[in-house]
């Protein structure tokens, strides 16, 4: 019978402390993707984000809209152009899905990230193990950072398969008029699924804070849907301008600007940093709230 | 505190945000290999306490310490010594018991990946879940369920066990199993913190109990110190009740009561007394050589549920 004077439990492994610390964070990582990616209301979340591609594809095939016609900016930009370049069906993809659907995807898994825990009581199961709150916290926004991404590639992975299958696939028409490669296409779509990604990570960020306030994972998700709602609707009242910059989901379009020659960065700097100030933010109150809290549920 | 102890604490104290004081001023000592019951009616505040004990709440005011480290600012590295149970036990419905634990196991900062394996099927085991392993936790039953949140606390070898009402809501069978499961934890050296409400389960696993009552530790001691406390009493069944009162007296018995009808009602009259230091055999002889007819005489301690009754009031949920 060890007590008092016995050593705290060592680190197994002939490993210097960090590498085996590192390690424990990974092990706990893999965890958290397991359990999110194996829960079954998930894998039918994703599914329905990889359908949304394949009808858009369907629709548009079945019934072409007449060359160059579409909306001054957004998914708009896109339609008159898909059946021209099946490159474009994943633009339009991500473009249609990150108004509502994507946004609720990343409401899900992240207002479900502590609360969801809380509400099973799993929260103090992991707690006792004890997982650290730290490190739980930081596990669960990189969960969420992997999702909003995985979502994003699976959105334009999709697209741009039934995009090849059902539309010609060449050199690609910028939104200036110029025409790029293919590869050079391609690339710029993979840009734009990073940057969407980032915004969406940001939102995450903002779900991650909010799940460490209660129980109820559905409130969080709500709540989430009400901010991106809200700060769109902001977004298209001029009256209001002068907020516009500081709105989450204002520069969550302008990927868009990757699509010109040559590339207008401006926008796409400062969308990266508007989603990283809010990540930061919104992350350093998580771990402010989640050090604190006292676990009841 | 004591560092000795497997846990201490000195005017441990929980203040809820309404102003509720959950924990008052509480002062544990958990020797090292006991089995220590931590007893009271529901809402007396024993959760509350183990939920600090493990870091999931904070005190508003006094220290502890387990297994000799400092509550607050060591807790981290003493836990992965103690397995704990709260509350009842919480996994996720739509992963396997064997999925589960590895969750757990992977949230362990000093668990090794390798061995995890060996390590889970052993725990299931221990807790005779091998065979349902692979099914889904929503499929348990509550006995299933109760029994995979020990063996969670089983995935290394622990110094101490901390389990909360761990056979709440369980059918006798399964009371008995978890019975038995503690029991041969505490077998093999480590101490075990089990709460209850339960008197009759404490009673036949515990070698130490402290008694919650109202937030505050009523009681604590050995199961012997606790039993001590009761008075014995001398109950003599007879159909002279008046005049096996007025020898009693004169014996120099205190707290004499005479019963018409016996507590069961039908037995006859009843007198009983508080025995003192007086031996039961020379009463007898005396109530007999002044004429008493005697038909029955018995001693009685008050039995741990009066004990329980007198430390926490009335009202206190014996049975369950």
């Amino acid at each position: 019978m060890s007590t008092a004077s016995a050593a705290p439990v060592q680190p197994p492994a002939n490993l210097p402390p960090l590498a085996a610390k590192l390690r424990h964070w990974l092990r706990l990582f893999c965890s958290e993707i397991r359990i999110v990616y194996l829960r079954p209301r998930n894998i039918a979340m994703l599914g329905v984000l990889a359908v949304a591609p394949i009808f858009l594809g369907i629709v548009l095939r079945v019934n072409a809209p007449p060359p160059g016609s579409g909306g001054p900016s957004g998914a708009g930009e896109f339609i008159g152009q898909v059946t021209d370049n099946g490159v474009f069906l994943s633009l339009l993809s991500i473009a249609v899905l990150i108004t509502l659907v994507l946004p609720l995807a990343v409401a899900i898994v992240a207002g479900d990230s502590v609360a969801g825990e809380a509400g099973l009581g799993t929260l103090r199961t992991l707690l006792t193990v004890p997982v650290g709150r730290t490190r739980l916290l930081l596990t669960k926004f990189a969960m969420i950072v992997v999702f909003c991404f995985s979502a994003c590639v699976l959105v334009a992975g999709i697209g741009l398969a039934v995009g090849a299958l059902l539309f010609p696939v060449g050199p690609v028409t910028m939104l200036s008029g110029d025409t790029v490669s293919l590869a050079d296409g391609l690339g710029r779509l993979a840009l734009i699924v990073v940057y969407v990604g980032c915004g969406l990570a940001s939102l995450g960020a903002i779900g991650l804070a909010l799940s460490t306030l209660t129980q109820h994972a559905i409130g969080v998700m709500a709540a989430v849907l009400v901010i991106v709602v809200v700060s769109q609707i902001l977004d298209a009242v001029s009256q209001v301008a002068v907020i516009h910059p500081y709105l989450p989901t204002h520069y969550w379009l302008a990927f868009d600007s990757l699509l010109r020659t040559p590339i207008t960065w401006s926008p796409i700097w400062h969308g990266l940093f508007s989603f990283a100030v809010y990540t930061v933010i919104f992350v350093g109150l998580a771990l402010a709230r989640i050090r604190s809290a006292n676990v009841t549920s | 505190m004591d560092p000795d102890l497997a846990i201490a604490s000195v005017g441990l104290s929980m203040r809820f945000r309404g102003g509720q004081l959950a924990v008052d001023n509480i002062d544990l000592a958990v020797p090292p290999g006991s089995v220590y019951g931590f007893l009271g009616p529901n809402g007396s505040g024993k959760t509350t306490t183990i939920r600090m004990l493990l870091g999931l709440v904070y005190p508003t005011d006094g220290h502890f310490r387990l297994l000799g480290r400092d509550g607050i600012d060591g807790l981290d590295q003493v836990l992965p010594r103690v397995g704990a149970l709260v509350e009842g036990p919480a996994f996720y419905p739509f992963l396997s018991g064997r999925e589960n634990l590895g969750r757990c196991d992977a949230a362990d900062p000093v668990a090794d990946a390798r061995t995890a394996k060996a390590r889970i099927d052993r725990a299931l085991d221990q807790v005779g879940l091998l065979a349902a392993g692979d099914k889904r936790y929503r499929a348990y039953s509550l006995g299933m369920k109760q029994r995979l949140g020990i063996a969670a606390g089983l995935l290394q070898p622990r110094d101490l066990m901390i389990l909360d009402e761990p056979t709440n809501g369980l059918d006798p069978q399964g009371t008995r199993e978890i019975r038995s499961l503690v029991k041969q934890i505490a077998a093999d050296g480590t101490t075990v913190f089990v709460s209850s409400h339960l008197l009759a389960e404490v009673e036949q696993i515990c070698s130490h109990v402290g008694v919650m009552s109202t937030g505050k530790l009523v009681f604590q001691g050995t199961m012997a110190e606790l039993r001590g406390r009761g008075e014995p009493r001398i109950a003599i069944r007879t159909a002279d009740p008046q005049l096996a009162a007025k020898e009693l007296a004169r014996l120099g018995l205190a707290d004499i009561e005479a019963d018409e009808t016996g507590p069961q009602g039908d037995e006859g009259p009843v007198v009983t007394a508080s025995l003192g230091d007086q031996e039961p055999d020379v009463i007898n002889a005396e109530l007999v050589r002044a004429g008493v007819r005697v038909s029955g005489l018995r001693c009685v301690r008050p039995s741990l549920e009066d004990l329980f009754v007198q430390l926490t009031g009335e009202g206190f949920d014996v049975n369950g």
